[in-house]
């Protein structure tokens, strides 16, 4: 019966896990066959070809949009990790008037839909000449962000404070407690924020879409929009190069995974459990 | 001891400053210009002309707000209990997994690395009517799938669907609280007697129900401001083949208005819409799920 209960979980398990990757296989074999074999359901391509990423090469400039996004990409993360880490200490060491009334005012910013400042932060930016360049893809960042702020502090609240205290007495600094004995302590959440802000900035799309204009200026998944609009809605339809170039946006994503695996499945998994 | 406090409490702000700075220009700002914008007829171009309460009267009479409300309310409508259930399975299953659980976990987690923008081309091919990778599927069951991309009708269901392939994080956040249910609570059951049903219904779920409830609120606001999966697929340069209006999702629509039309004002009033809706329906939620939920603590 034990036996049984097991084989059925495993081949329930397996059933669900081909479902999820079979999308990729498939995209992945699609991106090595000829036009016409696109569509075919056969895993291996009949006719084997790298013609599709040459000519995705040929009619993007894909180098330079992943330049442009690894550019944003790594701005983003180190800045909002940064300045959101400073913060999170800031309301989880020190004990000031009004504190908890301001890290509720963090807090409700957090329900505030993005729509409803869209326009005017647009504004904004245009105002200053910014619209068109890479800048408001990442420098809002420099201000912190409420949801890193909060993940951060809840871990700074779990750090003992006696060593901090008899650092102070020994007459070490704010700024060199928070560099060198806080920020090391808590390296596994700088580090889930680092990798939650890559994937957020690597993967929007609704930003590049509002401020970016020039094609030369695009991050990739403004330019896989751009040539799905060209390549598919223009006209005939090429899904070769389409998919190709999904391929290609994707790739940078699940290596960033495999890297981060372990990080981002306990960031993940803690982000819940504070419901 | 004044001056310890004075102290205390300037370092404090010089770390807390950025996100004040940050707040008053991206949060505070905004959220005042929103409003005043919104009671403005503005195209970026000309000044601001003040129109009083004129953008919230044609919000009611626009016709494809209405169809985008709705089109938003049925997405999330089915989107989010489907995909709490289904995510809950899968951990229930990994959770009783003995063996390959990185593995499969892995698995289930993958999707979520897919770039939004990829997830809405793989759902344009994946349920091509013609000849994608869904009805090919369906297919071997004798069953004729319908024109998932096409057809007004199956668009809804087809992104439904395509939401499920992102279950992933869910998945790993149930997994965590499923881990922390006291073991003792399985022995006394199964001293009782109870199956596998009973002592999920009866102690696993409610002693999860904290999280299973974040997930439902967080999904929720989450599924009513969905953009990128349909605005890819459905929307965009030269896009007139598809059969856009069911697919016209409220933020897409507010997007078309501020960045496509240059109805700035309109925008910024369709955008107070959305958070008045957003507020009203997570309100419910919580007012009507609560009693469901268990705190180990008692409820707060």
């Amino acid at each position: 019966m034990r036996r049984l209960r097991k084989i059925l979980i495993w081949a329930a398990l397996s059933a669900f896990a081909v479902a999820f990757i079979y999308p990729f296989i498939w995209l992945l074999s699609a991106s090595f066959k000829p036009r016409s074999e696109v569509f075919d359901h056969r895993i291996l391509p009949e006719t084997f070809t790298f013609d599709n990423y040459i000519q995705v090469w040929q009619e993007a400039p894909l180098a330079l949009w992943m330049f442009n996004t690894l550019l944003v990409t790594v701005l983003a993360a180190t800045a909002v990790t940064i300045t959101s880490a400073m913060v999170a200490w800031g309301f989880a060491y020190f004990r000031f008037p009004g504190r908890n009334a301001l890290f509720g005012l963090l807090l409700a910013t957090m329900m505030l839909p993005g729509a409803v400042t869209m326009v005017p932060v647009f504004l904004i930016w245009n105002s200053l000449g910014m619209v068109g360049t890479l800048t408001p893809l990442w420098a809002q960042n420099l201000f912190g962000s409420a949801f890193y702020i909060f993940l951060l502090r809840q871990f700074f609240m779990g750090l003992p404070r006696e060593p901090f205290e008899a650092a102070k007495i020994d007459g070490a600094n704010n700024w060199t407690i928070f560099t060198r004995m806080a920020l090391p302590l808590c390296k596994p959440a700088v580090v889930v924020t680092l990798l939650f802000e890559f994937q957020a900035a690597w993967t929007d799309l609704m930003r590049p879409l509002i401020y970016l204009r020039d094609s030369s200026m695009f991050t990739v998944p403004r330019g896989l929009k751009a040539l799905l609009d060209q390549f598919g809605f223009g006209g005939e339809w090429h899904w070769e190069i389409v998919m190709t170039a999904s391929v290609i946006t994707t790739i940078p994503m699940i290596i960033l995974f495999f890297l981060g695996q372990k990080h981002f499945v306990k960031g993940i998994a803690t982000t819940g459990s504070k419901g | 001891m004044r001056t310890m406090r004075f102290i205390e409490t300037r370092a404090a702000l010089l770390f807390i400053s950025p996100w004040i700075i940050g707040f008053l220009i991206f949060t505070a700002w905004p959220v005042i210009n929103s409003a005043y914008l919104s009671l403005t007829d503005y195209d970026v171009i000309n000044d601001p002309s003040f129109i009083g309460f004129d953008n919230y009267v044609t919000l009611f009479e626009d016709p494809k707000v209405g169809l985008a409300l709705r089109n938003t309310f049925l997405f999330t409508v089915m989107s989010v209990p489907i995909q709490l259930v289904v995510s809950l399975g899968l951990a229930l299953l990994l959770n009783s997994a003995t063996r390959a659980t990185g593995f499969f976990r892995t698995a289930f987690f993958l999707p979520k690395m897919t770039p939004p923008v990829a997830v809405g081309i793989l759902l344009l091919m994946l349920f091509n009517g013609q000849n994608g990778l869904i009805n090919g599927f369906l297919g071997i069951f004798g069953i004729d799938g319908p024109a998932w991309t096409t057809d007004p009708a199956w668009i809804k269901p087809g992104l439904v669907l395509m939401s499920l392939w992102t279950v992933g994080a869910s998945v790993v956040i149930i997994l965590a609280a499923l881990r922390g249910v006291p073991q003792e609570l399985y022995d006394s059951a199964l001293v009782d007697g109870a199956g596998w049903w009973r002592r999920t219904l009866r102690i696993t779920v409610p002693m999860i129900s904290p999280t299973l409830f974040f997930l439902f609120i967080v999904d929720s606001i989450n599924a009513l401001q969905s953009f990128t999966e349909a605005y890819t697929a459905f929307f965009g340069a030269g896009n007139t083949t598809y059969s856009n209006d069911a697919a016209l999702f409220y933020a897409i629509y507010l997007f078309q208005q501020a960045f496509e039309f240059l109805h700035m004002g309109y925008a910024s009033a369709l955008a107070w819409l959305l958070f008045i809706v957003i507020m009203a329906i997570t309100g419910v939620q919580f007012l009507v799920t609560r009693r469901f939920v268990h705190y180990e603590g008692g409820n707060p």
